[in-house]
């Protein structure tokens, strides 16, 4: 039976409040921080920018440069095509830029600026007055918030980075991977199992070391890292493409494009967290390299059915309620059935319309009652669909601390945004080792709880 | 000139200056350069920073998700009852509002939002899109106002309008329309409002204790743990105390030129500043009320005589480092200067977001020869200033600490953000011992900055046994 899935469970609000996801430019802006060189504009006003660069640098703790044509009402009413290019100009001489992700913003999208015919001006302008720099390749990418959340403006630059830069190329044997919107240290997990096997991928985008640094002696203007512009422009030479994530529509999908439009084998792995959908990750690098899992791992992955043997206990009985992005979701549902928490309800503010089958799919001959779900949805929604019914543990980001602090019910934080835990950058979501950690932060959350609330304090547990 | 070797937009020149470099003045107020990354936020920003602190309103932002999203509960602001403003409201305007107009939506989640939470007042925050879209907020505010029988006040902050400074401004225009609509009976000679504070890790508090414990009635807090009703009341205060650089002026000056109200400039940042800042207003009573004055100076001296040993003490620890400045207001930057200075350090840079040619120029005559002065600095300045001069603390906001951190130097959060309170004398105390809990850290020791990349000079000695 497929979950029902409802949008406005119980009253019928007109308004939002507390919302589960943010705007569409700011995903933009994420997927832009994964290209060597690249400075992420905004095309709108100066506010949007600011706002997006205090969210990223409170979760990532990150210098965060987004700049911005900074669109002033008189530009607003008679085109931004000069600020625009005024900006284009300063981040490629000032900032040394070698790749411009352009998104638009809801103001810009509202007044109808054509980001073509604006770049077209750009380029007259510059063979009138050239760039004292190297021209810069500019990728744009249209962002109305009004549609869709900051996952759909992730997808959106990325299969935009693809689209702009793929050239022809021979094929040489690299696999294209479109890990989506996952933290720094999943991203730097994956390069280590691809090397396993030792296949080369080339991930869309890597803001493994932009968005997770080491110290530096003194600030550059870009910092160092990320896909580069070679890897870009020959990714239709990929022997597969390799899309993360089951919710995004074809048009958002970069691995879509290489197949449509190259000739590049799609493969579609729902995001590798557990166990069964970090095997599948794991079969599919057996099958593309023709090599078997080296036995370090399969010792990994040992470990793992380990600890779930040694967890079974303290969480068989248990329920849980898991927000977030939807494939992030439809991931940690997939865990938490496996490890025997039963998810009772699932909630994003995304709305592909696919979240539903997606946790139907991982729950299927494990769960009686499949969760409700609810997607296009706020945390009133959430509230209201909860009443008096609560769950053993919340499973999400950060933003839903108030929630659970009312209920007093332990908050395990994943995903993005985390503004309220240190080294949110660095939590480890992909692969049996991601789930192993993922397993110890839960079954520790469950037994801190249980210890506080106990008249005895028990030293073991 | 000389800016310390800070490559410089070439547009931004005017924008910086070096103190005890005569008759120069800086361009400031100037919109934000395009394609520079700057620090600055819109209109709606500010008007939000000014109004959010009142916990029984509702604010509900007109608009796409984003701009509610990213300021829901972002500030420190605390309440002592009601903390409506906590929540984040929004039309999430759609499609649909964007090709057809918002005002429906806006109604209807007006009339449901104010029927659900039974607030004392609403504001509604105007944002780019619902300005282009050209939605009539006023009129829909007026028309749901005449139905649910409570203030409900549009406030005009289309974030392109202008910087932060505009959003002060569209803050005031708001509160106007609040103050002179409540009952004034009962209200004491001896009182005053509280403006331009924003109950920041309950700051507002100890301030208002300060006041209290001198015989005055606080009417309103403007708008650190203000209530609706307070506010529409607070015309019948003897006097308004206005803190800081300018946030809550213009309602001062509205409210001097309608009801009559004179005002005070005070600012609650650092020891001689506080000390003043009771002592203006205890003269302004000497008339009404001799003792006020007395009850001024041992608060005062009770409060030194707690603080001023802490303070020799990390003055010894701290004496000869210096700071870099960058703060919104220029009225703040002035009492960090002031600040510094007791603690035995230095400040070389200057920045502000939103300061006035007559603040920077005020600035200026505070630093020593040589600081470097900023308006609406970038990080690439900031970085490449920073790189330039070795300082060892950056006081600024959450956007510039991971430029301070990326480069091994010590950080002080004060901006809206901060969860430390930060004025008065027990502010002091607080802000000296963050410096020193910063400044004093081991971790400068492995910084790529002091030592290179390597591990030569960290590692500790290796043992190895002589055969
Ligand atoms: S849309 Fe306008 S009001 Fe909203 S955050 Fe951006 S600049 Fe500010
Ligand atoms: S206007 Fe649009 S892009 Fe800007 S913050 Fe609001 S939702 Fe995001």
């Amino acid at each position: 039976m497929v979950p029902s899935e409802s949008t406005k469970p119980r009253q019928n609000w007109v308004s939002t409040a507390n919302p589960c996801h943010q705007c569409r430019p700011l995903g933009a802006m994420v997927a832009f921080q994964g290209i060597e060189g690249c400075v992420p504009f905004l095309h709108g006003s100066q506010g949007c920018a600011t706002y997006m660069r205090r969210y990223l640098i409170s979760h990532f703790r990150e210098p965060v440069d987004i700049a911005s044509s900074s669109v002033s009402e008189k530009e607003a009413v008679w085109g931004g095509g000069p600020a625009l290019r005024t900006g284009l100009r300063n981040v490629s001489e000032k900032y040394g830029a070698t790749l411009v992700g352009v998104a638009t913003t809801c103001l810009t999208e509202t007044t109808g600026e054509d980001l073509g015919m604006l770049l077209h001006e750009w380029r007259k302008e510059i063979a009138e007055n050239p760039l004292t720099v190297r021209e810069p390749k500019i990728v744009t990418t249209p962002c109305p918030s009004y549609d869709g959340t900051h996952m759909d403006g992730f997808h959106a630059a990325v299969r935009s980075l693809t689209e702009q830069c793929a050239q022809t190329t021979a094929p040489h044997g690299k696999v294209a991977v479109f890990p989506g919107f996952v933290s720094p240290a999943d991203l730097r997990h994956l390069r280590e199992i691809f090397a396993a096997f030792e296949l080369n991928p080339t991930l869309v985008p890597d803001y493994a070391d932009r968005l997770d640094g080491p110290a530096l002696a003194e600030a550059g203007s870009i910092t160092e890292g990320g896909t580069t512009a070679e890897e870009l422009a020959s990714l239709p030479g990929s022997t597969a493409a390799i899309q993360m994530g089951k919710t995004l529509t074809d048009s958002l999908s970069g691995a879509a494009y290489l197949e449509s439009q190259w000739q590049v084998p799609r493969r579609i792995l729902g995001l590798p967290i557990g166990l069964r959908e970090t095997d599948a990750l794991f079969a599919l690098l057996e099958e593309l390299s023709g090599r078997e899992t080296p036995r370090a791992w399969q010792a990994e992955r040992g470990r793992l059915i380990d600890g779930f043997v040694d967890a079974h206990k303290y969480l068989s009985g248990r329920t849980a309620v898991v927000f977030g992005d939807e494939d992030l979701a439809i991931g940690l549902v997939a865990f938490l059935t496996e490890i025997g928490l039963k998810t009772t309800l699932v909630v994003s503010g995304g709305k592909s319309g696919k979240l539903a089958q997606g946790v139907e799919r991982v729950t299927q001959s494990f769960l009686e009652n499949p969760p409700r779900i609810l997607s296009d949805a706020d945390f009133r929604d959430m509230e209201d669909c909860l009443e008096s019914q609560t769950a053993d543990l919340f499973i999400g980001h950060s933003k839903g601390y108030k929630l659970t602090r009312r209920r007093d019910v332990p908050l395990v934080r994943v995903g993005f945004p985390l503004h309220d835990r240190f080294g949110g950058q660095r939590i480890l979501h992909l692969g049996w080792r991601g789930a192993l950690s993922l397993l110890d932060t839960i079954v520790n959350a469950v037994l801190e709880k249980r210890q506080d609330d106990s008249p005895v304090g028990y030293s073991y547990l | 000139m000389g800016t310390g070797g800070i490559s410089v937009f070439a547009e931004r020149k005017n924008q910086i200056l070096v103190a005890g470099t005569a008759g120069e003045t800086i361009q400031c107020d100037r919109p934000s350069l395009a394609g520079a990354v700057s620090q600055r936020a819109c209109v709606f920003c500010g008007a939000r920073v000014v109004l959010y602190p009142i916990a029984d309103a509702l604010h509900l932002v007109h608009g796409p998700i984003g701009c509610a999203a990213y300021t829901w509960d972002i500030r420190g602001a605390l309440s002592s009852g009601p903390e409506l403003h906590r929540q984040s409201f929004s039309t999430d305007m759609r499609e649909r509002e964007v090709i057809f107009g918002g005002e429906k939506k806006l109604e209807q989640s007006l009339l449901e939002l104010i029927e659900k939470y039974q607030p004392k007042g609403a504001f509604v925050y105007s944002t780019c899109v619902a300005g282009v879209i050209g939605d009539d907020i006023d009129g829909i505010c007026r028309k749901v106002e005449k139905v649910v029988g409570i203030p409900v006040i549009a406030v005009q902050s289309e974030g392109f309008k202008g910087n932060k400074r505009a959003g002060y401004s569209a803050a005031c225009k708001a509160l106007d329309r609040l103050v002179g609509t409540g009952d004034t009976t009962g209200i004491s000679p001896l009182s005053i409002n509280i403006l331009g504070d924003f109950n920041l890790a309950g700051e507002i508090w100890l301030i208002r204790s300060y006041y209290e414990k001198m015989g005055l009635q606080v009417v309103a807090n403007v708008t650190g743990d203000g209530r609706i009703d307070d506010i529409r009341r607070s015309h019948g205060a003897a006097l308004n105390v206005v803190q800081c650089s300018g946030a809550t002026m213009e309602l001062a000056r509205y409210m001097k030129e309608q009801h009559n109200v004179p005002f005070l400039r005070v600012s609650y940042f650092g020891i001689e500043d506080m000390a003043e800042s009771l002592y203006s207003v205890a003269r302004h009573f000497q008339d009404v009320d001799w003792k006020v004055m007395e009850r001024a100076r041992q608060i005062v001296s009770q409060e030194l005589k707690d603080l001023v040993p802490e303070m020799k003490a990390l003055k010894k620890r701290l004496q000869g480092k210096t700071a870099a400045v960058y703060v919104g207001g220029a009225f703040k930057a002035f009492s960090l200067i002031k600040a510094f200075r007791h603690l035995g350090m230095r400040v070389t840079l200057v920045g502000s977001q939103t300061g006035t040619e007559e603040d920077y120029r005020e600035i200026q005559q505070v630093c020593d020869p040589g600081t470097v002065i900023v308006d609406d600095a970038n990080p690439l300045e900031l970085g490449a200033f920073l790189k330039d001069n070795d300082v060892d603390i950056l006081v600024g906001g959450v956007k510039e600490r991971p430029i301070a951190y990326k480069l091994g130097l010590g950080f002080c959060d004060h901006n809206h953000e901060r969860k430390l309170a930060l004025e008065g004398f027990l502010g002091m105390r607080n802000f000296a011992r963050e410096v020193a809990a910063t400044v004093e850290s081991p971790v400068w020791k492995f910084v790529p900055r002091r030592i290179g990349r390597t591990t030569a000079g960290t590692a500790l000695s290796t043992e190895r046994k002589e055969p």
